[in-house]
Order: C-alpha cells, then sequence, then structure tokens
C-alpha cells in the first residue's frame, strides 16, 4: 500500500553524510526520499501532505547499534515490539539487537525467527547481529556465511567477550571472508574479574573491587593488531578509557577498517554517578574518570571514536535492586539516547553535526546501510527534533518494558517531535503544535 | 547508673551505616558514651533499663559469632528483646532478596535492626526499606562502624588521647572494612594514621584515607603508638595476593622482632578472629602488649552506647 507523498517543509536540515545544515525541505515518495532543497523542493506534487516543521531540526533517523532485549527467552524485560517503542520515541529508526538472548542468536534460523518477528511486530528497522561463537561461550566460531545469508549485519558477542587471541584472529580471518562486521565488546576477564566499578579512590572508599582501564585497553590492542593483520572490518562496541582513544587513533593508521563506538552513558555520565551503591549506573565497560569521559569527547570531535550508541539493556528491578557487586549490569537508553547526547551540544563540547553522525552516517557506514543520511534515494528514515525542548526522565513516562533508566530524574534540554520510518510516522510528540511553537 | 544511660542528649542520626556518617563530635560522643556504659559491664546487675521493650533483631548474613554475641549481649544488657536471623542459610538461599528480607522483618515492627552483609552498600540499600533505626556490623569491604568505635575507645583507655597518637594498620587492607573504618575515624580525630601492606593488598587511592603508605613493615612501624593487626584471608589471598603464608609471615606478620621498632609502650590490637602464625605471632597476641580481649569488652559497651543513642527515649531516661 502506497502512502500520499509527503513534504516536510521549513525544517533545520541536519544531515552529517552531506555536510548539509541549512534551511529546507525533504520530499519523500514511496517510502524513500525523493529530494531535499533549500526552500520548497521541486516536483513536489499538489496531492502531498505538507508537514510544517518550523523550529525543529530535521536530521536522519538513528542508528544505533547496540540494542538488548529480551526476545526470545526473556520478554517480561522487552520484546522486540517494545523497545521498538522505546526506539521511535527516542528518535531511533533503526536498532542492532544483540544476539545475548534464550536461545542464543547463534543460528540463521534464529536469526530468521528475530527478522520475521520483527516485521511482524517492530515499529522500526531491527537488524539482527548474529552471535560470533556458538552459545557465546567463546570457544567455536558459528556459521557465519549461513548466518549472514539469513540476514545478519554483523557479528558479535554480544557482553560476552572473547578471550582468546587465537580464536580472535579465527574469527576476524573468516569474517573478513565474507565481508561481515566484528563487533567486539572488549574486556579481559582476567583483569575484570570480580571487579563492578571503575578501580580507583571511589571504589576503594566504597569497599567495591575495581576494574582497572588496562581491562579494556589491553584487549582492544590485541584487537587492533589482529584487525591490521586479517583485514577484517573491526568494532570496538565499547570504549571507555582514555588510552583506547589512544589506542585507536594510533590503529585507525594502519587499519583504517577498524572503528569504535562508545555508549552514551559513558560520554554523560561518570563514576561519581555510581556513588553511593546507585545500581542504575552499574554498567559494562564501567562508567569511568571524568579525566576519561573528557578524553572520550575529544576522541569522539577528533572522530577517532566513531559510533554513539544508546546500550539500551533492560533488566526489571528484581536483578538492578539489589546490593551493587551482586546487582545486574545495564540500563535502557533508546529513549534518551538523544537528548543525552544533545547534552554535550548544549554544553558546547560537541558541533551537533558531530553528535549526529556518530549515531546516522558512521553507523551506516560500518554497518553497510542505505540509511543514516538525507539523500535522494535514501530510505525515509528521518526525525523532527526540538533541540531544547525541556523534559524530565520520569519512570511513569518509561515506554520500555523495564525501568532501569540511568537518566531517573535527569533533566534533559531536546526532544524528538515526530520520527518516521519509510515515510511513514511512528511517534509523534504529545507536546508538538505544527507550525512552531 | 543515670550517668551511664543515654545521658539525656539526644543523637542526630537515625541510623549507624558509617563512620562516614559521623563528625568528630559525634564520634566523641559515642566514644563518651561508650566509655560511660562499662561500669554497666563491671557490675554485679549488669541491666539498664533504657530499652525496655524494644525488640532488636540480629540479621547476619555471614556467619559472625562473636560481633553478633556482642551486639545480643548489648541489647539485653539495655533490656532489649532479641533475636538472632542467621539468613545465610534460610530465605536468601531460596531466592529472596535483601529487599524482600527487610520487607518481611519490617513487617514484624522491630526497633532496631543491626545487619551484616558480604556485599558493600548492602546494609545501606536495607536500611531504606525499613522503619526502624539500622546498624552496620560490617558490609563487604566498606565499613564497620562499631569497630572503629570500640578500637578508639580502646587506644584512648590505654593512651588517654587520641590526637597527635601513630596509629599503623597492618596486613589485608584492600579486603577490610575494618581498616576503611578505622582510617575514616581515626583520620577525623587527627590521629596520624599508617597503613602497611604488601603492593597486592593495598588498594588504589588508599593515599587518600591514610596519612601515610608502607610496603615495608619495619619502617612502617617505627615509632608508633598502636599496632593494629588485621586478619588475612589466606584460603583467597593465597598463590595470587601473596605466594604463601610462610612469606606473609616473614614480612608481615608480626613478632617481637618487628614489634620492637614501634614505641616502647605501643599496644597490639586485632579485631579477631586470629590466624596464629600467619599474620601475629602468638606470643605476642597473648602477650603484655596485646589489648584484644580489652577490646572484646569495649566491644560490648560500644554497642550498647549506640544502641542507646539510636532508641533511648531520653525525656524517660531523664526522669
Amino acid at each position: 500500500m502506497s502512502t500520499p507523498p509527503l513534504v516536510v517543509s521549513n525544517a533545520r536540515i541536519v544531515d552529517p553524510a552531506s555536510g548539509r545544515d541549512q534551511q529546507g525541505a525533504l520530499l519523500v515518495e514511496d517510502g524513500r526520499i525523493t529530494a531535499v532543497a533549500a526552500g520548497k523542493p521541486p516536483g513536489a506534487p499538489e496531492s502531498a501532505t505538507i508537514i510544517d516543521a518550523r523550529g525543529l531540526v530535521l536530521g536522519p533517523g538513528l542508528i544505533d547499534m547496540r540494542v538488548f532485549t529480551g526476545e526470545p527467552g526473556h520478554e517480561y524485560r522487552e520484546t522486540l515490539a517494545s523497545a521498538s517503542e522505546a526506539a521511535a520515541a527516542g528518535g531511533v529508526t533503526t536498532f542492532v539487537v544483540m544476539p545475548d538472548t534464550t536461545p542464543v542468536v547463534d543460528d540463521g534460523a534464529i536469526v530468521d525467527f528475530i527478522i520475521r518477528r520483527a516485521a511482524a511486530t517492530a515499529k522500526v528497522n531491527v537488524l539482527p547481529a548474529a552471535a560470533l561463537t556458538k552459545g557465546l561461550r567463546g570457544e567455536e566460531i558459528t556459521e557465519f556465511g549461513l548466518l549472514k545469508e539469513a540476514g545478519a549485519v554483523c557479528l558479535s558477542d554480544g557482553r560476552h567477550s572473547i578471550q582468546s587471541a587465537g580464536l580472535m584472529r579465527a574469527a576476524m580471518t573468516y569474517a573478513a571472508n565474507f565481508d561481515l562486521p566484528v563487533v567486539h565488546h572488549v574486556a579481559d576477564q582476567s583483569l575484570v574479574g570480580d571487579g563492578v566499578m571503575n578501580e580507583g579512590q571511589l571504589a576503594t572508599v566504597s569497599g567495591l573491587k575495581g576494574i582497572p582501564a588496562e581491562a579494556e585497553t589491553i584487549p582492544l590492542a590485541r584487537d587492533l593488531q589482529l584487525a591490521a593483520l586479517t583485514g577484517a572490518r573491526y568494532h570496538a562496541a565499547q570504549v571507555s578509557t582514555a588510552g583506547s582513544v589512544e589506542l585507536l587513533a594510533a590503529a585507525k593508521r594502519r587499519a583504517p577498517t577498524a572503528s569504535a563506538g562508545i555508549s552514551i552513558n559513558n560520554l554523560a555520565l561518570n563514576e561519581n554517578d555510581v556513588v553511593p551503591y546507585r545500581t542504575f549506573f552499574k554498567l559494562s565497560p564501567p562508567l569511568r574518570s571524568e579525566d576519561d569521559r573528557r578524553a572520550m569527547i575529544e576522541g569522539l570531535n577528533a572522530g577517532t571514536i566513531d559510533v554513539i550508541h544508546s546500550a539500551h539493556d533492560p533488566q526489571d528491578s528484581e536483578v538492578k535492586r539489589q546490593p551493587f557487586a551482586e546487582a545486574s549490569e545495564g540500563a535502557i537508553g533508546l529513549e534518551t539516547l538523544l537528548a543525552a547526547a544533545l547534552r554535550l551540544v548544549h554544553s558546547g563540547d560537541v558541533p551537533l553535526m558531530t553528535v549526529l553522525r556518530a549515531m546516522t552516517q558512521r553507523p551506516a557506514e560500518i554497518l553497510g546501510l542505505p540509511s543514516g543520511r538525507l539523500a535522494a534515494g535514501a530510505p525515509a528514515d528521518f526525525i523532527l527534533v526540538d533541540p531544547d525542548y525541556p523534559w524530565i526522565v520520569a519512570e511513569k513516562d518509561i515506554v520500555s518494558r523495564s525501568r532501569n533508566t540511568a537518566f531517573e530524574s535527569a533533566r534533559l534540554q531536546g526532544a524528538v517531535m515526530q520520527t518516521f520510518v519509510a515515510g511513514r510516522s511512528v511517534f509523534r510528540h504529545a507536546a508538538w503544535r505544527e507550525g512552531g511553537r | 547508673m543515670s550517668t551511664a544511660a543515654g545521658q539525656g542528649r539526644p543523637f542526630p542520626h537515625r541510623n549507624l551505616l558509617g563512620i562516614s556518617q559521623l563528625n568528630q563530635y559525634e564520634i566523641l560522643d559515642l566514644i563518651d558514651r561508650a566509655e560511660a556504659m562499662i561500669p554497666v559491664s563491671r557490675q554485679q546487675r549488669k541491666s539498664l533499663p533504657t530499652l525496655s521493650g524494644k525488640t532488636q533483631i540480629n540479621l547476619f548474613f555471614e556467619p559472625s559469632t562473636r560481633t553478633q554475641a556482642s551486639f545480643e549481649i548489648a541489647g539485653k544488657r539495655l533490656g532489649a528483646q532479641v533475636t538472632n536471623m542467621s539468613v545465610r542459610t534460610s530465605s536468601v538461599a531460596k531466592g529472596e532478596t535483601l529487599i524482600d528480607t527487610a520487607a518481611t522483618l519490617n513487617a514484624m515492627q522491630p526497633d532496631v535492626i543491626i545487619v551484616r552483609h558480604p556485599a558493600s552498600g548492602a546494609v545501606e540499600l536495607l536500611s531504606q526499606k525499613v522503619g526502624c533505626a539500622v546498624i552496620n556490623a560490617g558490609d563487604g569491604a566498606h565499613e564497620h562502624p562499631t569497630q572503629a568505635l570500640l578500637d578508639a575507645l580502646t587506644i584512648r583507655q590505654h593512651k588517654g588521647r587520641l590526637s597527635g597518637l601513630t596509629v599503623a594498620i597492618c596486613g589485608d587492607i584492600a579486603n577490610s572494612r575494618v581498616a576503611r573504618s578505622n582510617l575514616l575515624l581515626l583520620g577525623a580525630m587527627q590521629v596520624r594514621t599508617r597503613v602497611i601492606a604488601p603492593r597486592t593488598l593495598l588498594p588504589r587511592g588508599i593515599e587518600t584515607l591514610a596519612t601515610e603508605v608502607f610496603t615495608d613493615m619495619r619502617r612502617g612501624l617505627e615509632g608508633t603508638d598502636v599496632v593494629m593487626m588485621l586478619r588475612l584471608q589466606h584460603e583467597r589471598a593465597a598463590g595470587r595476593l601473596i605466594p604463601s603464608v610462610r612469606e606473609y609471615y616473614r614480612f608481615y606478620g608480626l613478632d617481637a622482632d618487628k614489634l620492637a621498632l614501634a614505641k616502647p609502650d605501643a599496644i597490639v590490637m586485632h579485631p579477631g578472629p586470629m590466624n596464629r602464625g600467619v599474620e601475629i605471632d602468638p606470643a605476642i597476641a597473648d602477650g603484655p602488649r596485646s589489648v584484644i580481649t580489652h577490646q572484646v569488652e569495649m566491644g560490648v559497651a560500644v554497642r550498647m552506647a549506640v544502641l542507646d543513642a539510636l532508641l533511648a527515649d531520653p525525656t524517660q531516661v531523664a526522669a
């Protein structure tokens, strides 16, 4: 069923892929962008629906490279459908779903299940990541070729990290064979040990075991060397330390296919937020020092860090409201991703274009997607954003099925007013009045 | 006897979760109250009525015969009805969360819950879910406030003061809640603190809590007034944090040779239970400079004082 053409006019169009930041309009026909223009788009038919987006930013829909759900296996935490509702509310039009489910997404049939299930129930594009190793056990590689044929967009062991350098080399070599990105959470388990927060004075005073920065930098250094050796498309799923930025900056000269992501939590928060024993801030990688956070912002500005993601990880209160060391890791984040990222814009730390690039153009390039840009021919996945809209994160307003947000009661500035997937509106903010506020 | 009771002074906290919540005047106040409690335990009729009719629950998620007994005796000497619960083998093993346990106990209307838990921060979490006073009897590697108070009282009894002294804390600093509470308390009372341990047992950032950090025990003990030894969890540490008990004892065990470097009148302390021959020579532990049994006695006085400060109705005591 085709929808009538759509014109979104009077918007501030911000498109990192083309570098465009100007007042203009967008023409959408048959789920695709057919024109982006300053002023009125040429060739807009009389029958087109017109949205006056005065006062709003029009950007590509966000692509979130790291989302966990509970489907299949733990649907009470989150389903693909409920995650997609949260995504739409947060301006995320495409997300990559991690394979950490029950059963694990390590077989073509389960990839197929995710794709079918998402097509039937989800409001936004859901792309499955397939497990890098069978059962996420870090022992045997999965059937990369068959998984790719089934529709997996990348390989990842999700929350798990490959401990063996030999296995990692084999995985990257074989992944390069099928041109699939390897997305890897870097954590040396022998250095993480029983650690539950950033190692340092705060952990010591709290009587909590620390996780040293080297638990991340040592496996990252290993992976980057293996990426150069194998030529694999390697993506460090999430980095958190100043040392990692240095390693990435050096390695990207030799291995241009290497890239890195960061959770918005590690950009917007730091270890001080953990005190006293706030388990909603228990994350992996842990929130690091303010010096680390500053280094990550510099890395983002320099392009050393490519991608910002939500690390959306729904957990029920049973496993979260526990003594800190015993509580599960992870926080939801789809709904707050953009607003939390806009904190960096409002504070003057990162330009809007850079923040958007890390959530649109770069993930699209890394995954080889046609979306993430506002260009003729691209899917009409886009968002309208009021970058200044003030709001407070309240538990009652959370769309996700789980409530474990690291931004509970946070004051945020900037909200998604409307989200479009393939030209169809999938979310509209209750406060939005067309034609300006 | 009325002077030994709550002395009519209000105490400005509902719970005692850690030394970190107290300022130096409140610390001093608790030590003074504890000192006033000592005679109660030494007289024939060892009781005060200030907690009569109150219910005290000792909730221990980690076994500890001595601390539990100390709190139990303290409560009973003040007239409270005391119930001991060891949770290790009961509901928690069946998957009940700490918060469920807290809600269940809270419904039984206790006046005070004394909690020991293996996880740092667990006692504070529980305190948020109950409507009565909570005393931390040790949470993970975080705090053990009544131990630090009884140590301070013991030191003051022997040295006549706290301020200006030099106290060395030796051993497994990384995993010790006793070390953290003592460093906080002694730091607040202008005591010079030294921590002495091999680097594997020194946590990052410890220099912000202690005046000085030593890895050479001999140098660290020079001129100290108090030598406080910590228990080494040698089953856990062996092969990783320390290579062997005999090497640990050689470099970090307190023997006569090393003790000779402390001041001639230095006292030796240990929170118990001791590993004789691991961190301390039995001859020192049981020798004339050891005040270890005195610490145990002060433990009851301190716990009586804390219970009294948190629970006693000052108007009733004054009457």
